[in-house]
């Protein structure tokens, strides 16, 4: 007997031995896959950006820098803000159910108030900054433009139909810390 | 050849204790190649040539580069300016990697006209094709490094090709990135990467490319099986042997071609803006895209076939798709016949529709997109794939011509 194999109880110990083998270089792979998250230094540097919109005109676009993204403040005039009725046939995601934004953004202005937009200058197909188009015109009803694909936006960011861009423009979450000041990168308290 | 060579002098020293000569005869000197090979078998050992070009001066890049995104552009002018020679490196390098793309195509099309991949070959054509992957794995990190616009927002529409995955997308890129957006921590991982995992990767591929080719056996472009008819020496009587014949045959393509690639590098090495873009003279600038993004050309059939799709992560799919049906290219050629000599009018038509195709493509992926382009670009996208496709169909019951038993 002692000089016979029991080849069962080697499958066994051959198998047992592979799947501890296996568990532990997948662990040891963490690590090394961990690395490449972002680092506290980058996280640290996407903490939220204060901006002081007083000196904003009507129909003016400023960029903020977070997270090394353009984030960018709009003050929307009236017609600006009426052409958001018009173009509502046009859009892909009018009512921006499958687009990102904070539930207070999520409404016909995508802002909190409706003068200010305050969103992600970062194209939703493939991450280029679209180009400001205030121009309003019988062809395009203002808003902006990916230079890239093509892909276009109203003055709410909402993606137009039969463009690449899958949805709308990110809204950031955001509030108001005065009426002059705006808190990019984190909710208010309600 | 079972009993231990027992040589002389220091050769026999060596091979008592590492099989040199055995090596030697093995690769070179007692491989035997069929005798008819043509033009297009230059493009191999070319592409071995390039790859130890870019592997050369890639290392002496890194002497002078700085993987920083403060200082890597800057690094690069240095280069170009302040560095004895330093210019010359720089666009060996860049030439060199579209040298490496032009002749590695035409390498893949001597296998696609001629059956290279089919039975027995099918590894070889597999491990090529990985080649081919890293290659371009290789091409695109390294772009990223002269930390120009176009290297930013380049790297910045490829990476966000992942975020079209869903649920894990955006945690995706991000883990890409390293960051929030395309930064410096980008920068020094695709730098580390350019210069030593990938070459390792791809280094280790053409190990294995050319073990499975020696193998099995050279192709021709009669795509007849030399092994069949052999001498009473064992030895194949189309054969000759790869050193000096070819050794020596190799040597004149490579005049040639380093004849074609100096024009480049002394003359034109930016290309008209093919192989170095313009708008990579100027310094990434993360709050601004530049009008037109087009990656380098050897990119854009395939970031033509991911325009043409007006859905993202459908178009995502058809681009990985476009590259990921030629690892099948084995077992959707149903045929027998190899080369397109003896292979029917269908097949060259076949050839010709993807030919077409992938130029026209190739044209489109590089110009900006207008209607009339993006339906062009969705007839050859069609062409492409319909290659693939027709293929499968016609060589079932292929009415093809007498393959000669021996070597025209």
């Amino acid at each position: 007997m002692s000089s016979e194999v029991d080849n069962s109880r080697r499958r066994f110990l051959t198998a047992g031995t592979m799947v501890v083998g296996a568990v532990g270089t997948v662990m040891v792979a963490v690590p090394f896959v961990k690395s490449w998250s972002p680092s506290a230094r980058a996280k640290s540097a996407g903490a939220p950006v204060e901006a002081n919109i007083s000196k904003l005109q009507p129909g003016q676009l400023i960029i903020v820098k977070w997270r090394g993204k353009p984030v960018w403040v709009v003050r929307r005039d009236k017609s600006a803000l009426a052409t958001l009725e018009k173009v509502v046939d046009q859009l892909r995601d009018e009512k921006s159910d499958e687009s990102l934004q904070p539930d207070y953004a999520k409404n016909w202005h995508r802002s909190i108030k409706e003068e200010y937009l305050i969103m992600e200058g970062i194209c939703t197909h493939l991450g280029c900054s679209p180009t400001y188009r205030p121009e309003i015109t019988a062809d395009f009803q203002g808003g902006f433009f990916c230079p890239c694909h093509g892909s276009k936006f109203d003055f709410a960011g909402r993606v137009y139909q039969g463009v690449p861009a899958p949805t709308n423009l990110t809204i950031p979450p955001h509030y108001f810390v005065s009426d002059d000041v705006i808190l990019i990168g984190e909710d208010g308290v309600a | 050849m079972s009993e231990k060579q027992t040589g002389t002098g220091l050769i026999g020293w060596i091979d008592a204790r590492f099989p040199l000569t055995k090596m030697f005869e093995e690769h070179l000197s007692k491989y035997y190649a069929p005798k008819n090979f043509n033009f297009w078998y230059f493009f191999g050992s070319l592409a071995l040539l390039v790859l130890v070009l870019q592997i050369v001066t890639g290392i002496f890049l890194t002497m002078h580069y700085k993987p920083d995104g403060d200082l890597a552009f800057a690094s690069v002018e240095y280069i170009m300016r302040d560095v004895d020679w330093g210019w010359l490196l720089r666009y060996l390098h860049s030439t060199g990697a579209s040298a490496f793309f032009i002749v590695v195509y035409l390498h893949m099309f001597r296998a696609l006209i001629y059956g290279s991949y089919q039975k027995p070959r099918e590894l070889i054509w597999i491990f090529g094709m990985f080649i081919f992957l890293a290659l371009m794995a290789e091409g695109f990190m390294g772009y990223l490094l002269p930390w120009g616009q176009m290297s930013y927002w380049g790297a910045q529409v490829i990476i966000s090709l992942f975020g079209a995955i869903p649920l894990v997308g955006d945690e995706l890129t991000l883990w890409i990135r390293g960051d929030f957006v395309i930064s410096d921590a980008t920068l020094n991982r695709f730098f580390a990467l350019h210069v030593i995992a990938v070459p390792l990767v791809l280094l280790m591929l053409v190990v294995m490319h050319i073990i499975a080719l020696h193998e099995v056996g050279s192709n021709n472009p009669d795509g007849v099986e030399i092994k069949k008819n052999k001498d009473e020496n064992g030895i194949p009587l189309d054969g000759i042997p790869f050193h000096p014949y070819y050794s020596v045959k190799d040597i004149v393509g490579v005049v040639v071609f380093l004849i074609l690639f100096s024009v480049v590098v002394f003359f034109m090495p930016e290309m008209g803006g093919y192989f170095l873009e313009y708008a990579n003279f100027v310094p990434a600038n993360q709050f601004k895209t530049p009008e037109h993004i087009a990656p380098v050309w050897y990119f854009t059939p395939f970031y033509a076939i991911l325009r043409a799709i007006p859905d993202k992560l459908m178009g995502v799919i058809a681009m990985f798709a476009s590259i990921g049906v030629l690892f099948f290219l084995p077992w959707i050629d149903r045929g027998k016949v190899k080369s397109i000599r003896y292979r029917s009018g269908a097949f060259k038509l076949l050839i010709v529709i993807l030919v077409v195709s992938f130029i026209g493509l190739g044209y489109l992926g590089a110009l900006p997109a207008t209607e009339t382009r993006t339906m062009f670009a969705r007839l050859f996208s069609i062409g492409y794939f319909g290659f693939f496709l027709g293929l499968w169909w016609i060589s079932k019951n292929e009415n093809t011509k007498p393959v000669p038993e021996r070597v025209q």
